[in-house]
C-alpha cells in the first residue's frame, strides 16, 4: 500500500502547489481566491447537473489519458493523440449518419469505427517508425494537421454540401442517455463514461496481465534484450501505437456520438489530445492513475466554466492553474526534493 | 604515522540495507591502496562518501589530519580527492583538453585559451608519463587512453589522492600493464592511490595496504607483503576459495555446433568474421580466446540470431540455424548468456522474476491463451532464485537493484535451466568478484557434464585457460588456432592472440 502512496504523493503536492499559486495569482489579481475557488467547486459538483456535466468533460480526458499512457508504457511517445481522436471522432458520427441498424448493432458499429480510424492514423507512424525508424513525433505531430484539414474537408465537401457541420446522427448510434439526463437534471452526460471504464480496465488488464502487454513493456524498457528475448521489436512498436490510436479514436467517438451527436468543422485543434499527455503525466502513465488525473482534469475544466459566472473571475485563471500543476508535476524531481527535506526536518 | 584519508567508523544506511559499517580507511602518503571486497560488498558506497556523493550516518573524516565534512564532489576536489571512475564520464567529441578543462576552463575575458590549456596537460602528460596527445578526440583513441584522460582530469584539478573505481574491468592485459606503471608514477610523484578491485593478482602486484569490506563490514588492513591471495580471497568472501577449477577430464562425443567458413559484418559493412571454422561436441567446454575487437562480439550476435551472416553455415544438431529468428534459435536449443548484461541479458526495469521468463514467457505454464500466469512465474522464479544462490530481497525486486554477481546468476538460472543443448557463455564472469566466478564456472562445468556442449569467450586468459577442455585463438576474425589448455602457456596464447601464428609442428589444426 505504501507503494501506491509514495507515487501518490508527487502529483498530490503538485496539485496543492499548483492551487496555491493559482490563489496568489487571484490575489494579486484583485480576485478572492476563496470565492474563486468555492465556485469552482460548486461548478463541479454543486449540484446534479454540474455533477452531470464534470463526468462528460472527464470521459474524453480518460481516453486520451489512456491512449498517451499505454504508448508511453511501451515507449513511445503518442503526441498524435490529438490527430487520432478527430479521425476517431469523424468515423464514429459518420458510421451513426450512413446507416440504419437496429441500435444494439449500430451503435456498437459506430465506436468501433472510431477505434479503428483512430487506430489506421496511429498505424501510420507506428509502422514507419518500425520500418525506417522515423521518430514517431515528428510523424504523429504533421499527421495532426493533417487529421484536421483531411476531416474539415470531407465534412464541408463530402458529408454536407458546404455546411459547417454534420447533420445529427442517427438516433440508434447514439450514446445519449435518458436515464442519466433525468438523474443529472438535462445535463449532457452519457453512456461514455462506461465506454471509458471499460477501457481503463482492458488497458490494465492488457499490460499487466497479458503476454502481449509483457512484450509491448519490455520494447518500451529495452530493445536489446527485447529482440534478445525473442520478441518482434517492429511488430510491438506498430501494436503499440495501434492501440493507443485506438483508444484516441474511442475519445473522438464518445464526442461525437455523445456530447455533440454530429462532426463540425474545426477551426483548430480540440486540444483534448494535448491535455491527454498531462493526464497521462500526472496519473503516473497508470490505467488508474489516468482516472484519477482525468477527474481532476475534466473536473477543473468543468467547474472552470462556472468561476466567471458565480464571481467574475476570468476561466483563464483555471488554464493557470492546469499550467501550473501540469509545471510542478514536470519538476517532480524539485518536489521530491522538497518532500525529502521535509522528512529530514521532522526526523 | 602520517595519513592523508582516515576514514573513521563509517556506517551509511539505505532503506532496508546497512551499505557500510563501521568501516575504518586509513591511507598513508604515497601508498596505493586497496580497498577490497565482493560485488555488493559496500566498496563504492564508501568511496561516494569520501567523494562526497553521500553522507554517513556515523563516523569521521580526516585529510590530512583535520576532521572535514565533505557533501558534494566539490569539496572533494577542493580537499584534493580525485576519481577516476569505471565508467568514463568523456564527451566523445571533445579533444583531449577540451574534456580535461570542462567545467574549469581558464578563461581570459571570456575566451578560453586552448593553446596554453593544451601546454599545460601536455606537461602533465610528460611529467606522469601518460603519453596522451592533448589535441586527439576521445571518439578516436583507445580505451586505455581514455582513462589516462580521466587521470589528467584529476591531475589537472590539483588532486593527490586518487580513486580508481576497478580501473582495469574495462582494459586488455597490455592496457593492464601501463597502467600500473602509470601508477607507479604516480606514487613516484608523492600522489596518494586508493584502488577499489576484487582482482586479487593486482592487490599482490602493485598494493602496499589493503582493507576488506565483506557485507558492508570493515573486516581489517592488511600488509601486502605478508599475506597472500589465498588469505584474501577468504578474508573478502568469509571462507575458502578454490583458485583453480576443479573438472575432471572431458569426453567429447556428438558434434552439437559445428560453423563453416562464416563471414559477420560489422555495422559498417567491413568483414568482422570471416572464414570461421569451429566445432563444438556434446561434453566439451571451447573456449575461444582473443583480444577484444577480433571477431567476438559478431560471431555470438550471429550465433544467437542477433546479427545476419553474409556467407557461410552455423548448424546446431545437424540443421541449419544461421540467419534464423532469435526465438527459433533459442527454441532449437541454444542458451546464451550474453555478454553485456545490461544491453542483452535483462530488462532491468522488470522484476527479477520476469526477467526469469524473458524467453519463456509466452509458453505453458507461464502463459496459456495469451495471459499470463503470475503465480507460475514467480513460483518458477522462487525457485531459480534458490537453487542458483541468487540474492534478492524477492522476486518481485526489479532487475536493477540487484548487484552485477546476482543479475548474471539470474541470467545464468534462466538460461541453463531451459536445458539447451549448445551453451553460450559470453564474458561470464566480466566484473564479479571470485566467489561469483567460482560459482559460474562451476554451473558451466556441470553443464558440460550433463553432456552439453559449452561455448566460452571470455577476454580473461586465465578463465579461459581454467575452465576450457579446447582452446580456440580468434585474430582478425578468424579462428587461428585450436590449443590444449594443458599443454599451452599464456606467453604462447599472448602471441597467437597478437597474430603471430604457431610456427612448431601442428601449426592450424582444424577440428
Amino acid at each position: 500500500m505504501s507503494k501506491y502512496l509514495s507515487k501518490l504523493t508527487s502529483p498530490l503536492i503538485a496539485v496543492i502547489l499548483g492551487l496555491v499559486v493559482g490563489a496568489i495569482i487571484m490575489l494579486v489579481s484583485g480576485y478572492d481566491p476563496v470565492a474563486g475557488y468555492g465556485s469552482m467547486v460548486n461548478g463541479i459538483i454543486g449540484d446534479s447537473y454540474y455533477v452531470g456535466e464534470s463526468v462528460r468533460t472527464i470521459i474524453p480526458y480518460i481516453l486520451a489519458g489512456l491512449a498517451v499512457a499505454f504508448a508511453f508504457r511501451t515507449g513511445l511517445f503518442n503526441i498524435g493523440v490529438e490527430g487520432q481522436l478527430i479521425v476517431g471522432w469523424l468515423a464514429a458520427v459518420w458510421v451513426g449518419i450512413a446507416f440504419e441498424l437496429p441500435r444494439i448493432i449500430h451503435l456498437p458499429l459506430a465506436i468501433l469505427a472510431g477505434a479503428a480510424a483512430g487506430a489506421l492514423w496511429a498505424f501510420i507512424p507506428g509502422y514507419l517508425k518500425a520500418k525506417f525508424r522515423v521518430h514517431e513525433v515528428i510523424v504523429s505531430i504533421m499527421l495532426n494537421y493533417t487529421a484536421l484539414y483531411v476531416t474539415n474537408y470531407l465534412i464541408r465537401n463530402v458529408m454536407t454540401d458546404k455546411l459547417d457541420k454534420t447533420e445529427r446522427i442517427a438516433d440508434t448510434a447514439s450514446l445519449r442517455s435518458p436515464f442519466f439526463e433525468s438523474i443529472t437534471d438535462f445535463s449532457r452526460m452519457h453512456w461514455g463514461i462506461v465506454v471509458a471504464i471499460i477501457c481503463v480496465i482492458i488497458m490494465w488488464f492488457i499490460l499487466e496481465r497479458t503476454k502481449t502487454g509483457f512484450e509491448l513493456k519490455a520494447v518500451g524498457f529495452n530493445q536489446h534484450a527485447s529482440e534478445y528475448a525473442g520478441m518482434s521489436v517492429n511488430k510491438n512498436i506498430i501494436l503499440s501505437m495501434v492501440i493507443s490510436g485506438a483508444f484516441a479514436g474511442l475519445a473522438g467517438a464518445m464526442e461525437g456520438l455523445g456530447t455533440f451527436g454530429y462532426a463540425a468543422v474545426k477551426g483548430g485543434f480540440t486540444g483534448m489530445g494535448f491535455d491527454g499527455i498531462a493526464v497521462a503525466l500526472l496519473g503516473a502513465n497508470t490505467a488508474i492513475g489516468v482516472v484519477l488525473a482525468a477527474l481532476l482534469f475534466g473536473g477543473l475544466k468543468a467547474g472552470a466554466l462556472n468561476m466567471p459566472l458565480e464571481t467574475g473571475i476570468p476561466s483563464e485563471i483555471v488554464d493557470i492553474v492546469i499550467a501550473l500543476i501540469i509545471f510542478f508535476v514536470a519538476s517532480s524531481y524539485f518536489i521530491r526534493w522538497i518532500a525529502a527535506r521535509f522528512k529530514k526536518g521532522v526526523k | 604515522m602520517e595519513y592523508v584519508i582516515e576514514m573513521l567508523n563509517i556506517r551509511k544506511e539505505f532503506p532496508g540495507i546497512i551499505a557500510n559499517d563501521n568501516v575504518t580507511l586509513q591511507v598513508k602518503k604515497g601508498e596505493i591502496h586497496a580497498l577490497l571486497g565482493e560485488n555488493g560488498a559496500g566498496k563504492s558506497t564508501l568511496m561516494n562518501v569520501l567523494f562526497g556523493l553521500y553522507q554517513p550516518e556515523q563516523g569521521e573524516i580526516r585529510v590530512n589530519g583535520e576532521p572535514v565534512k565533505i557533501t558534494s564532489p566539490n569539496i572533494a576536489n577542493d580537499l584534493g580527492i580525485g576519481m577516476v571512475h569505471q565508467h568514463f564520464m568523456l564527451v566523445d567529441p571533445f579533444t583531449v583538453t577540451e574534456n580535461i578543462i570542462l567545467g574549469k576552463e581558464p578563461s581570459k575575458a571570456g575566451k578560453i585559451d586552448l593553446k596554453e590549456a593544451s601546454e599545460e596537460v601536455r606537461k602533465l602528460s610528460e611529467q606522469y608519463q601518460l603519453r596522451v596527445d592533448p589535441y586527439a578526440k576521445i571518439a578516436d583513441i583507445s580505451i586505455g587512453m581514455q582513462q589516462r584522460v580521466e587521470i589528467l582530469k584529476t591531475l589537472y584539478r590539483g588532486a593527490e589522492i586518487l580513486i580508481f573505481d576497478e580501473p582495469t574491468a574495462v582494459l586488455t592485459p597490455q592496457e593492464i600493464k601501463e597502467l600500473i606503471f602509470i601508477m607507479k608514477a604516480l606514487i613516484k610523484e608523492g600522489k596518494s592511490i586508493i584502488l577499489i578491485t576484487h582482482k586479487l593478482k593486482e592487490i599482490m602486484e602493485v598494493c602496499d595496504r589493503v582493507t576488506v569490506i565483506r557485507k558492508g563490514q570493515g573486516i581489517g588492513t592488511v600488509n601486502v607483503s605478508e599475506t597472500n591471495p589465498n588469505e584474501l580471497a577468504s578474508l573478502m568472501v568469509g571462507r575458502e576459495v578454490l583458485f583453480k577449477t576443479e573438472k575432471t577430464a572431458a569426453a567429447p562425443s556428438d558434434v552439437v555446433l559445428e560453423v563453416r567458413e562464416l563471414e559477420v559484418k560489422d555495422p559498417r559493412g567491413v568483414s568482422a568474421v570471416r572464414n570461421l571454422d569451429l566445432t563444438v561436441r556434446a561434453g566439451e567446454i571451447v573456449g575461444i580466446a582473443g583480444v577484444d575487437g577480433n571477431g567476438q562480439s559478431e560471431l555470438i550476435e550471429a550465433l544467437a540470431g542477433l546479427r545476419k551472416t553474409t556467407a557461410g553455415s552455423i548448424k546446431l544438431n545437424g540443421k541449419e540455424i544461421s540467419n534464423l529468428k532469435p526465438r527459433k534459435i533459442t527454441e532449437a536449443g541454444v542458451g546464451h548468456i550474453p555478454e553485456d548484461r545490461h544491453k542483452h541479458g535483462l530488462v532491468l526495469d522488470y522484476s527479477i522474476g520476469e526477467n526469469i521468463v524473458l524467453q519463456t514467457y509466452y509458453q505453458q505454464p507461464f502463459s496459456k491463451a495469451g495471459i499470463l500466469n503470475s503465480k507460475k512465474i514467480f513460483e518458477k522464479a522462487r525457485s531459480l532464485i534458490k537453487s542458483y544462490d541468487v540474492r534478492t530481497p524477492s522476486e518481485y525486486t526489479p532487475a536493477r537493484a540487484l548487484s552485477g554477481g546476482n543479475q548474471q546468476k539470474a541470467i545464468i538460472g534462466r538460461e541453463v535451466d531451459r536445458n539447451p543443448d549448445l551453451l553460450i557463455a559470453a564474458q561470464p564472469t566480466r566484473g564479479l568478484d571470485v566467489g561469483a566466478i567460482e560459482f559460474i564456472h562451476k554451473r558451466l562445468i556441470e553443464q558440460r557434464d550433463a553432456g552439453k556442449a559449452v561455448l566460452l569467450i571470455s577476454f580473461e586468459l586465465e578463465e579461459i585457460m581454467n575452465v576450457s577442455d579446447k582452446i580456440a585463438v580468434i585474430y582478425e576474425g578468424e579462428i587461428v588456432a585450436i590449443v590444449d589448455p594443458k599443454e599451452t602457456t599464456e606467453q604462447e596464447l599472448g602471441l597467437l592472440m597478437a597474430g603471430s601464428k604457431r610456427t612448431e609442428a601442428g601449426g592450424k589444426q582444424h577440428v
